[in-house]
């Protein structure tokens, strides 16, 4: 295996890393209450987190809030400190200044996505989540599915709904926690003052949110997933196995790789899950053979896929390597009309791989 | 399910989560509450009688009705009255774990038995149930925590829910709770630190929270889609050439034997069974001419495998034939198979003199067919 196939961080991980590094210096975590949509209850839920940490004696302290408020996040409100936001002629923002001053251990930023008004320190409100952290003050802070910079198009596509202040998805990723606060959609909009329908999706507009709830669900799986995977590498324990369907498709220049690759998209799409093509290139492949699998390889990374090609002399360790470091769940494999001396000195490669991994489903495809 | 059917049913309700103390009961009562509150009658089937301070001052203000005392090997045990909660037909009831199983002498096994009685009555029923019961997660739950759990739901029955709600909290709130003693009584803390809650198992199976519930969510979206007679465009952004839902509809073919590995690609077939939408049958094949000529332990676990597809909603075929990978190759070849689900039984020695084992074989022969060759899970890969 070269050497450019070693398992390299993803930008997300050195991200998480470098805050994880320098947040740990003063033990300061970023925490983000997640929801597919207003009314869900994020602000309540993290409101009543930080009753909660007040009351077993941790100094939390409010910095902002959202401007429309329930009765119930106003009963809150009233057992918990707050610092007067700024009131500028363009909106509100964080006394930055005097959270700095006043140096709680925990601070509640909510919402986390605004747009500060211009002549203050930040452009942004999650720079001064950011300024907060480095200074050691812990956050509670709230997003909506749509102010996430990778989904906002999505969303509004789903609702027609927009926005121009986003947060990026990587500030998610580096997050110490993340919780979803999930709740169905009939009961989401009866908070909001709709009429409350019966359990399960009833109408159009139920059925849109719904679409936005599973984003929400399957975004914070990824979040939790990479926060895994950090963990794993850690504390230097075996990689987890099993919590997310990861398909690895191999194909050579003589088995059927357009069938496989459209069946690994599939199985992408109806599992939510990833996918892996590994073009296995032997030194005897002529040049228009290697151009037809360079294509293949083009069109599973238009779908999202990532490829890879592997030269090895041993195929099957190469690909069972390959499966373990990506945490592979099932491995697609062709019968190839391609059989070399290699094989039949050995046998036939399928039926090598297939007893040389363990853990992992094999999928063999017609030739 | 037809949808006439649907509607005359009760609809079922279900608080997912990833482990004991992430606060289902908890949402569910302050759920039942707030439906009170708005004259809906709701009443509590059953709650666990060790439920937490806090959980029990949710329940302040519902109806709850008495429980089943039932006196089993000298010891007293309660359960869901059912007949009870029948004769009061409240429009919502709300009971607590789903998986739990009846103590023997109950009318029936499994709770989620009793469920489908209330449902039938056009009750409403809200419950809660941790991922790791979910019947076809099984062997994954095993190969990520080292655990097996007893205590499964059939997916189908899940699946029936209307709505799924995901109780979500960070693992670190979780342990804090923990060990806080919020969760279990002090001495059981300790043994849970060392079972589920260790390392990165919680993780791993809030994971799987998130992704059941999400996988639950695009149903209900399906199931929606379907009644209205309309295709929504879907949300996954890889879809090559529009193709993909035009292919002939896979049909996966499970092999069954009386190896135990057997239960373990049941589950599996039917997972991915169910995500590609296929239709999943199971078959048996015997060397005999008859089934009954079996010996008894042997034709004992294959019916005990043949029910448990059955349960799980799988047809099953019972075939004769003196060879029996060439027998399953056939069938599969006569009943438009796409897929074939064999399990891949360690090589004994004997058989690797021979040259082959089993699922080999069937690879061998099904060369024109897919084969899917399902892992052994309580090993870990490369270990």
């Amino acid at each position: 295996m070269r050497a450019s196939d070693l398992p390299k961080p993803s930008p997300e991980r050195l991200l998480k890393q470098v805050q994880a590094e320098e947040n740990k210096r003063w033990g300061a975590r970023l925490k983000i209450f997640l929801g597919y949509a207003p009314g869900v209850g994020k602000s309540y839920r993290m409101l009543d987190e930080a009753r909660r940490r007040r009351e077993r004696g941790e100094d939390v302290v409010v910095g902002s809030v959202q401007g429309q408020q329930s009765e119930e996040v106003q009963a809150l409100l009233r057992k918990l400190e707050l610092i007067e936001p700024l009131q500028t002629p363009s909106g509100q923002a964080m006394d930055l200044d005097a959270m700095l001053r006043r140096a709680p251990q925990v601070c509640v930023v909510d919402p986390l996505a605004a747009q500060n008004p211009p002549g203050g320190r930040n452009p942004h409100r999650w720079q001064d989540v950011q300024e907060l952290l480095r200074n050691g003050i812990s956050v509670l802070t709230s997003v909506n599915l749509l102010h996430v910079e990778e989904y906002r198009e999505k969303v509004q596509v789903i609702t027609g709904k927009q926005t121009t202040e986003t947060i990026p998805k990587s500030f998610l990723l580096a997050a110490d926690d993340i919780v979803i606060v999930d709740v169905p959609p009939d009961l989401c909009l009866w908070r909001l003052g709709e009429k409350l329908t019966p359990t399960g999706i009833s109408n159009s507009q139920e059925r849109q949110l719904s679409e936005l709830r599973e984003l929400a669900l399957l975004l914070t799986a990824e979040v939790v997933d990479a926060q895994l995977e950090s963990y794993v590498h850690t504390h230097g324990i075996e990689p987890v196995f099993g919590t997310h369907e990861r398909f690895l498709v191999c194909v050579t220049p003589g088995c059927n790789a357009r069938a496989m690759i459209e069946s690994g998209m599939r199985n992408k799409e109806r599992f939510q899950g990833e996918l892996y093509v590994v073009y296995m290139r032997r030194p005897d492949v002529t040049d228009d053979e290697n151009a037809a699998m360079e294509s293949y390889l083009e069109s599973a990374r238009e779908a999202g896929a990532t490829t890879e090609v592997l030269e090895s002399d041993g195929p099957i360790e190469a690909i069972t390597e390959f499966a373990r470091e990506k945490r592979i769940t099932q491995i697609f494999v062709g019968h190839g009309s391609d059989e070399n001396w290699r094989d039949r000195l050995f046998g036939d490669p399928v039926l090598r791989l297939i007893r040389a991994t363990e853990g992992i489903d094999v999928r063999v495809f017609p030739g | 399910m037809p949808a006439a059917e649907d509607t005359q049913r009760g609809k079922l309700k279900v608080y997912l989560g990833y482990a004991a103390g992430v606060g289902k009961t908890f949402q569910m009562l302050a759920d039942g509450k707030a439906a009170a509150q708005r004259g809906i009658d709701v009443v509590v089937a059953y709650f666990e009688p060790h439920t937490r301070p806090d959980t029990i001052a949710q329940i302040q203000g519902l109806n709850v009705l008495p429980h089943r005392k039932v006196v089993y090997r000298g010891r007293t045990f309660e359960e869901m009255d059912t007949d009870a909660v029948l004769r009061r037909e409240p429009q919502i009831a709300l009971l607590d774990e789903l998986a739990h199983t009846n103590i023997p002498g109950s009318k029936r096994t499994k709770r989620w038995e009793d469920v489908q009685i209330l449902l039938d009555a056009r009750i409403e029923v809200w419950t809660t149930m941790n991922v790791q019961h979910i019947e076809s997660l099984n062997d994954q739950i095993w190969q990520i925590t080292g655990i097996q759990v007893r205590e499964t739901v059939p997916d189908w029955v899940v699946r029936q829910a209307a709505e799924i709600v995901a109780v979500d909290v960070t693992p670190e709130a979780l342990l804090n709770r923990l060990k806080r003693g919020a969760i279990y009584k002090p001495e059981m803390v300790q043994k849970a630190l060392e079972g589920f809650f260790k390392g990165s198992n919680l993780g791993a199976l809030r994971e799987l929270t998130l992704r059941q519930a999400a996988h639950e969510v695009d149903l209900q979206q399906s199931a929606y889609d379907e009644t209205r007679g309309f295709q929504v465009p879907r949300i996954a952004e890889s879809r090559p050439g529009g193709e993909a839902d035009n292919q002939p509809k896979e049909r996966i073919l499970i092999h069954i034997t009386a190896d135990p590995s057997t239960a373990m690609i049941i589950r599996r077939g039917r997972r991915v069974a169910d995500y590609l939408h296929a239709d999943c049958t199971a078959l048996f094949v015997h060397r005999g001419a008859e089934m009954s000529q079996l010996p008894a332990k042997e034709r004992e676990a294959v019916e005990k495998h043949l029910r448990f597809a059955r349960g799980l909603q799988i047809e099953t075929r019972i075939v004769g034939g003196s060879d029996v990978a060439k027998t399953v190759v056939e069938f599969a070849r006569r009943h438009q198979v796409t897929q074939i689900f064999v399990a891949h039984s360690q090589t004994r020695l004997r058989e690797r003199l021979r040259g082959r084992n089993f699922a080999e074989n069937i690879v061998r022969l099904a060369q024109d067919l897919q084969v899917t060759v399902v892992a052994d899970r309580s090993r870990r890969p490369g270990s």
